[in-house]
């Protein structure tokens, strides 16, 4: 129940933001009704799909700290690509690496993989079995990888979360 | 004071504009099919981004602003699964080719 | 500044569409394509703001979640021939 409370305020705050309409009246009755019946479809769809699992994401301060590292993060790696592409002889060594995430949830090895393929310079190939493939374009990339700093800091925001 | 958001913004969008060209020119130089993805990757984080950053430091503390944040969250959200989704099915095609791999060159020049 | 910005997207989009013309396997063009409709979103907002119009940032929100869902959709197309049951279904919905 509260899931669904929380779920209809998110619709709410999102058609608030998209529509900006704060003080028409009718135009809010229709858009807490629209979002009504988003809830309403998505619970029936939950209902419907055995695999579907909630996501359970919680704000702690590890969570604070991870995305702008994983930002900073970006950014390092988007100027060492950058170098690489506009350097005339192409300095690129692409190395397939198979890595053993430490995320027991699901969820956590996600955002490790959805990291990691953000990130640009590596993309995970597959996940499958607790074993992510990862391709990435030089095998310095491939290495810090290996180093698993990115590894903890997703597993220390898992602990936060659990 | 704004001046300095004009410079802020132009700076971002210059640089947003640097790193969206230099993912398009990776786009076309590089050797086979998974590292151009990588050159792909460059224009949906850091181009984009920066592009969106740059805008939004134009638009102010309005809605405009919010709307550009979603469409930041969204794309750095998205971006990722449909590398993912394009990356896998390419190499689970048995008719695509196998990704090119480095080998230690044979004598010492890179 | 805004004309400035408008202009470099489009040079790469003239890049992106290079390689959708030139890229050898299916899969070249689909990444094309996506880095073409990736920065098609970033150049609608670009253009709201050199006109003055801001409603186009719905328009660009709209076009990111389009780009998305058709990447997927042309992905699955290829890879299973129709966008029709999930593989581990029954043919026949019967409860739904």
């Amino acid at each position: 129940m509260l899931r669904i409370l929380g779920l209809w305020l998110f619709c709410a705050g999102l058609w608030l933001v998209l529509s900006g309409y704060f003080n028409i009246p009718l135009l809010l009755v229709f858009g807490a009704l629209s979002c009504a019946l988003v809830v309403f479809i998505a619970w029936r769809v939950e209902k419907a799909d055995p695999e579907d699992q909630p996501l359970h994401l919680k704000i702690g301060p590890q969570a604070i700290l991870y995305w702008p590292w994983l930002v900073w993060q970006i950014v390092l790696a988007n100027l060492d690509v950058a170098k690489r592409i506009l350097d005339p002889k192409l300095p690129i060594s692409p190395t397939m690496i198979k890595l053993k995430p430490t995320q027991r949830s699901e969820v956590g090895q996600v955002i490790y993989a959805n990291s990691i393929t953000l990130t640009p310079g590596t993309i995970t190939a597959s996940l499958s079995d607790g074993v992510l493939e990862v391709h990435a374009l030089t095998q310095e990339a491939a290495d810090s990888l290996l180093e698993g700093d990115m590894d903890r800091r997703v597993t220390a925001l898992e602990r936060s979360n659990a | 004071m704004t001046w300095l958001i004009d410079l802020l913004s132009g700076l971002a969008l210059l640089g947003g504009v640097f790193f969206v060209i230099v993912g398009g020119v990776g786009l076309v130089r590089m050797p086979d099919f998974y590292t151009r993805m990588h050159a792909a990757g460059i224009t949906d984080t850091l181009g984009a981004g920066l592009i969106l950053l740059g805008l939004m430091f134009q638009g102010g503390w309005t809605l405009v602003t919010a709307k550009l944040l979603l469409i930041l969250i969204f794309l750095w959200l998205t971006s990722p699964t449909a590398s993912h989704a394009l990356f896998k099915a390419a190499l689970a095609d048995p008719s695509n080719s196998q990704p090119l791999l480095y080998k230690e060159p044979p004598s010492s020049n890179s | 500044m805004f004309a400035a910005t408008a202009l470099g997207i489009l040079v790469c989009m003239v890049l992106a569409m290079a390689r959708a013309l030139l890229g050898p396997t299916v899969y070249d063009r689909i990444m094309a394509v996506n880095a073409f409709g990736t920065k098609t979103v970033l150049i609608i907002a670009v253009l709201g703001f050199m006109t003055g119009r801001p409603d186009f940032m719905d328009i660009a929100l709209v076009y990111a979640l389009i780009n998305f869902i058709g990447t997927i959709a042309v992905l699955k197309f290829i890879r299973y021939g129709d966008m029709g049951w999930p593989r581990n279904m029954p043919d026949e919905p019967d409860n739904f």
